[in-house]
């Protein structure tokens, strides 16, 4: 069999076939180390894929050689190679710097099973994105979430709250995934069938109420789990109790892969024939998004504890990838692809550096930041530089990002929603400068709970980290690859849709 | 019977699955018992499940399990996963457009297929036609597919024997032709469409699965916490939090 | 020979070599700060060269590359951001003489930080001063607010980290929340943010129609740096730094690219001529008009110097925002000139505040008197300061007084030369105060014995400086003396050769007849 041929499914058989092996592996560093290379392995084939998929086009895949539209294709464009590309190479950096991380948080018998639920997750995260099939989206949707749940979980051994935490997420995303499976169930009814690509067709000019009701459990199925105001309740208390190393994993790939799969289904699924759809925006993902971006901004910047800070400000953030798809042009839909993956770049950053923080300090409330330039200042750079990204500062991923949101709102006549972008990004100055200050300005804790040694996160954690950072500028000065792929993909997703190009 | 019971019998299953979910829902939402919320969100997910199962059911249909007698030359040991197959890939000449005829054309085509023993073969030779074509009227075509047909055959038996349809609004035409469908096969053998069933016996096991990390997290939880009542969760939270009486309190912030 | 496009390309990179080089030198201070200097001297040299190549009517550029596309980060070098290349680099050489002078003689913490900070910073004045488009310029802006942040707050105490948070939130939000949009929305209308002679919107106009007053609204207040009421509460609060950061940073180069942006964007983004034709930019001369004077009176009751030097520098800005608005000729040939005579006078008069500092460790205008006569020097060289910001020859400031109120009557705005010329009025009460109470005025408790005293003995006042040596003021440290005489001496030489800077500054005005 060649290879390269097998080349669309290799992102999900390679995490999934060699992860639970990961379980077996005595604990210690040999599970890590096996994630590491597995985890690289899938970054490889996702980055071929990517280019592959960048020089000739769309790739279809038969799953086990059974034709769509009935058997499992896997689809490959633009739009997803970018969020393979993305998911893959966030797990890929996460991974090394999981180690001293997972040593520290997660009770040593447990970093096995650990290693091996970051692996599925990342199975998970890289299937609902590749697969073309509407059920297979809900099956490793599912997966993901599963293990999320269990890996957030495994957070109890700092604070127990990481139960409670996993268990509200797990019946949030539950009701999520149901929901979404209920509205494939009903589009199955008034198609019958799944195949993401024959439901656009057979979907064309159908409109009704069982297409309606599908269409609004589906949008509030991925609300749920894309954290879309004010379905964002789950967010807060998972991200900032989990390990600090998942944190960084699922704030930077989860809620963009979910956000994925809302722009496929809104896209290439219903279209712009479907009537709902103009409502959808103006009235659910315009509003929702707006609110998010000022709501959960203005909750984050009162937030003691960083991690939270930094999962509001997800919440927050998310709100501007709604508000890109809400203006139904090409210029937002790149707005969206593009905040995707820059989000996913600094939220990764932050949260990697509030592991460091964590791994010396043993705690990421605001206190243990205090002069934390002079005692862990590589760490401190990490977080500024990846701060200014999220604020939105030229030079960094971030006014990418706030270039093509504003551009896009200004060219579909949404001035207002430009001012609102903008004033937003203000708010993040807020809870990010806030942070910063303590970080220069305060004096260190010389004992106590929060005294913090002298001495920076190790080189494990240090490396991916910048490698992050570095992305944070280098993306912000070469958008080839985030802007011009994502407005290729926009277009194509546009044309698939039936909008203006 | 009026026009509005009927409108309500008729659809017994949906209602059986709209008043699980939301009894199910409201279970999740309203208790405050751990498990007692994993029940609930048990019960919401069977009722998708039964949901699921209600799209696929024709009438008269038996259990998609292949029946050696229908198709003389089939080989027992194909086994039940291709028959599912078998059974989905008769929609493709319905796309043709041509209802009855289609159907015992199909059939024809099925006992050669079979014969030849590719079914597989068979499957993506009959692929492209439904992909690549544009809908060029408003009958079975845009209708759903085969397994489908057999359903909207079902409810259009069934409103032939009461009262005109007041179905679907996408069923219209579609209806008749697709009772032609129907009864030219009923000669034959009908079979339930198998894809939900499979689909549901995937979401059950998901469901399962979950159930399973919902309930390992109670284990947990009780273990760490000593209960598993939320409201005592949240009160020995917010005690961990900000010190008894809620009077915040700067050390002991850490659970 | 370095050819101009290179020059630009270096005046740009080479402070960042500097800032790497400082970085290295950290433990070695006179290494260290022989490597500021040598990048100071540097960067004049490329400064020159840019400046020469324009005013032999060339415009190096240069071109690095897309970000976006349509979006380029690209330079080219015109009289007015050659003009600004010249003063900035040339006062960051003057004012890193006067740093190495006051921060040994301040013993200050930090200084290689304090250092790479200033390299950055005068890195990113260059790229706004050299910048060819609206996107470039708003990239090296934000650098520049986000290097001197970390030197406003340099002493790190609780009233650092208030007006440090001023500084931050005022420079970020009014750049963020409204220039950017303004950028944006620019880019929108014109798909481009080139600089162009004439006015890359007033192609546009009727795309633009009621928008061009909003848009404009945007960039004068967007532009925070250019501190125009009221957007310009960062100002005051940035003078919790070091006094050569605000000498430097909040008289030369932040607030100079403040209002730089300003008189660019009037010239080059909108035009002059458009502007005068559609006259929406007459509400934003008032506002200028009302900060200048505004400004002037607030100054007038502070009692800090610098505080008082910073209300003062709040409304000399607003006489460059003043002439880019009032869309005449002399009006922009006012403001340009008045960004070089500013930056030399305000430069003076912000580093005679930290000798009097360093010497004599006193900040408040009331302390000041009779230190004239201890130090001379000083207050000789904040006099001919004081004179040129009020504009009186023959200092380099009475020019563009003298331009501004050409330009105010070539509009037709007589009430504008009234303003001006209280505001000159206002210049004298609260300026030359200064000098007059630190010459004429007796020292506390030198001051002759009231009638009370008078008969309590015989007339032994006590000797002057009796609390022993370590009270004795003298003289600033000769670095800073030094720097000083350079930039009061350029006061008067900018006053002789202003006929030169106006012929070479009239590319700027010369679409634009003059009405």
């Amino acid at each position: 069999m060649n290879l390269i041929a097998q080349l669309p499914v290799l992102p999900v058989v390679i995490p999934l076939v060699l992860g639970p092996i990961a379980m077996i592996l005595p604990k210690g560093r040999a599970p890590w180390a096996y994630a590491t290379i597995v985890s690289w392995l899938t970054f490889a084939a996702c980055a071929f894929l990517l280019a592959e998929v960048e020089d000739k086009g769309v790739i279809s895949y038969a799953l086990g050689d059974w034709a769509p539209p009935l058997g499992i294709e896997y689809r490959i464009d633009l739009a997803n190679a970018l969020v393979l590309f993305l998911v893959s190479g966030i797990a890929a950096l996460v991974t090394p710097f999981a180690y001293r991380s997972v040593q520290l948080e997660v009770d040593e018998r447990q970093t096995p099973f650990f290693y091996c639920a970051l692996l599925i997750c990342l199975t998970g995260l890289l299937g609902v994105t590749i697969t073309g099939d509407a059920f297979n989206v809900f099956v490793f949707l599912e997966i993901s979430s599963l293990s999320t749940y269990a890996l957030v979980a495994m957070g109890a051994r700092r604070d127990r709250r990481a139960l409670t935490a996993a268990f509200n997420y797990f019946i949030m995303g539950t009701i999520g995934a149901t929901f979404f499976v209920i509205g494939v169930g009903l589009l199955y009814q008034a198609t019958g069938t799944l195949n993401i690509a024959d439901l656009h067709d057979r979907l064309a000019g159908q409109s009704s109420r069982v297409v309606d009701a599908g269409f609004a459990f589906i949008v509030v199925g991925i609300g749920l789990k894309l954290a879309m105001f004010p379905l964002h309740l789950w967010v807060p208390n998972a991200y900032a109790y989990a390990p600090s190393a998942v944190s960084a994993f699922i704030a930077a790939t989860a809620t963009k892969v979910a956000v994925y799969v809302l722009i496929r289904f809104i896209f290439s699924v219903f279209g712009f024939d479907f009537d709902f759809l103009g409502a959808t925006f103006t009235y659910v993902l315009l509003p929702l998004g707006l609110a998010g971006m000022f709501i959960a901004s203005l909750v984050a910047v009162f937030q003691e504890d960083v991690k939270r800070m930094l999962a509001y400000s997800s919440v927050g953030q998310i709100g501007y990838m709604l508000l890109g798809i809400s203006f139904g042009t090409v210029e937002g839909l790149t707005a969206s692809l593009v905040h995707v993956f820059n989000h996913a770049l600094m939220k990764g950053a932050l949260f990697m550096a509030v592991a460091c923080v964590v791994l010396r300090a043993g705690s990421h409330s605001i206190q243990a930041f205090c002069g934390l330039s002079k005692r862990m200042p590589v760490t401190t750079w990490a977080f500024i530089l990846s701060g200014l990204s999220l604020i939105g500062v030229p030079l960094t991923v971030g006014f990418i990002s706030k270039w093509y949101l504003l551009e896009a709102a200004f060219a579909a006549g949404h001035w207002y929603a430009g001012f609102l972008i903008v004033a937003s990004s203000l708010i993040a100055l807020l809870y990010v400068g806030r942070i910063a200050e303590v970080m220069l300005l305060r004096e260190p804790h010389e004992e106590g709970q929060y005294a913090i040694p002298a001495k920076d996160a190790p080189a494990s954690m240090l490396v991916p980290m910048w490698i992050l950072v570095f992305a944070n500028l280098y993306f912000g000065l070469n958008t080839e690859l985030t802007g011009g792929l994502a407005a290729r993909a926009a277009e194509a997703l546009m044309f698939m849709a039936g909008g203006q190009t | 019977m009026d026009g509005w019971t009927v409108f309500i019998l008729d659809r017994y299953n949906y209602w059986i699955v709209i008043v699980l979910m939301m009894l199910g829902l409201y279970t999740v939402f309203a208790r405050g018992n751990l498990v007692k919320k994993i029940v609930g969100l048990n019960i919401f997910q069977t009722s998708v499940f039964i949901f699921y199962i209600t799209i696929g059911k024709v009438a008269g249909g038996t259990a998609p399990i292949y029946i050696g007698d229908e198709l003389y030359g089939g080989h027992g040991d194909e086994g039940y996963g291709d028959k599912g197959h078998g059974d989905a890939h008769e929609a493709a000449p319905h796309d043709s457009g041509e209802g009855a005829e289609a159907a015992s054309s199909l059939h024809a085509k099925i006992e050669n297929e079979f014969g030849a023993n590719d079914l597989k073969a068979a499957v993506n030779a009959l692929e492209p036609a439904p992909v690549g074509e544009t809908p060029s009227e408003p009958s079975l075509h845009s209708a759903p597919e085969g397994a489908e047909i057999g359903k909207l055959a079902n409810d259009a038996l069934l409103d032939a024997a009461k009262e005109p349809a007041t179905d679907f609004e996408i069923v219209g035409e579609a209806v008749k032709a697709a009772a032609d469908a129907a009864s030219a096969y009923h000669s034959e053998v009908i079979y339930t469409n198998p894809l939900p069933h499979v689909l549901i016996l995937t979401a059950i096991v998901v469901g399962v699965a979950g159930t399973a990390v919902g309930l390992a997290l109670a284990v947990r939880i009780r273990e760490a916490y000593g209960t598993i009542e939320e409201d005592e969760l949240e009160a020995l939270d917010s005690v961990a939090e900000f010190g008894e009486g809620g009077a915040p309190k700067s050390a002991g912030a850490r659970g | 020979m370095i050819s101009p496009a290179l020059a630009i390309g270096l005046s740009v990179g080479l402070p960042l070599i500097g800032c790497l080089a400082i970085w290295l030198f950290d433990k070695a201070p006179n290494l260290r700060e022989g490597a500021t200097l040598l990048t100071a001297v540097a960067l004049v040299a490329f400064a020159i060269i840019v400046f020469l190549a324009v005013g032999e009517g060339g415009s190096p550029q240069l071109f690095l590359f897309e970000v976006v596309p349509g979006l380029p980060i690209a330079f080219r070098a015109e009289p007015l951001g050659a003009m600004f290349g010249l003063i900035a680099s040339g006062l960051w050489f003057v004012n890193s003489i006067y740093s190495i002078g006051y921060m040994r003689g301040h013993d200050e913490k930090n200084q290689t930080r304090f250092y790479m900070c200033f390299a950055i910073a005068i890195s990113a004045a260059m790229g706004v001063a050299y910048a060819s488009n609206l996107f470039t310029l708003f990239i090296f802006y934000e650098v520049l607010t986000l290097s001197t942040f970390p030197l406003v707050t340099h002493y790190g105490d609780e009233k650092a980290r208030n007006g440090g948070r001023v500084y931050l939130g005022v420079l970020m939000a009014t750049s963020i929340g409204l220039l950017l949009p303004a950028i944006v929305w620019t880019y929108a209308i014109a798909e481009s943010t080139e600089f162009i002679p004439g006015g890359l919107l007033s192609a546009h106009s009727e795309a633009l129609g009621p928008i061009a007053g909003v848009l404009l609204g945007l960039y004068a207040f967007g532009v925070g740096k250019a501190a125009l009421m009221p957007v310009h509460p960062w100002l005051p609060n940035a003078m919790v730094a070091p006094t050569p950061v605000s000498a430097f940073l909040h008289a030369v180069a932040v607030v100079k690219a403040g209002v730089f942006s300003v008189l660019k964007i009037a010239v080059y983004i909108f035009g002059v001529d458009f502007m005068r034709q559609e006259g929406f930019s007459t509400p934003f001369m008032w506002i200028a008009a009302g900060s200048i004077l505004l400004a002037s009176l607030i100054a007038m009751h502070k009692d800090n110097l610098k505080a008082r030097l910073a209300y003062s520098t709040v409304s000399q800005l607003s006489y460059v925002t003043l002439g880019a608005m009032l869309a005449t000729s002399m009006g922009v040939m006012g403001g340009a000139m008045q960004i070089a005579a500013h930056a030399v006078g305000k430069m003076t008069l912000f580093m005679c505040a930290g000798a009097v500092y360093v010497a004599a460790h006193k900040s408040l205008v009331s302390e000041m008197r009779g230190l004239g006569r201890v130090m001379p020097f000083t207050f000789g060289a904040f006099f001919i300061g004081a004179i040129s910001i009020i504009g009186l020859p023959p200092m380099a400031g009475s020019w563009p007084k003298f331009l501004l109120m050409l330009g105010a009557a070539d509009a037709g705005e007589l009430l504008i030369i009234i303003a001006l010329m209280i505001s000159s009025i206002l210049n004298v009460v609260y300026l030359l105060s200064i000098p007059l109470q630190a010459f004429l005025k007796p020292k506390p408790g030198m001051e002759p014995r009231n009638e009370e005293t008078w008969y309590d003995g015989p007339l032994t006042t006590r000797p002057p400086y009796a609390d022993g040596a370590k009270n004795v003021i003298r003289e600033a440290p000769a670095f800073c003396l030094a720097a000083i005489a350079m930039t009061a001496g350029g006061t008067l030489i900018l006053f002789f050769f202003s006929d030169p800077l106006y012929d070479y500054l009239s590319p700027l005005i010369a679409e634009a007849g003059r009405p």
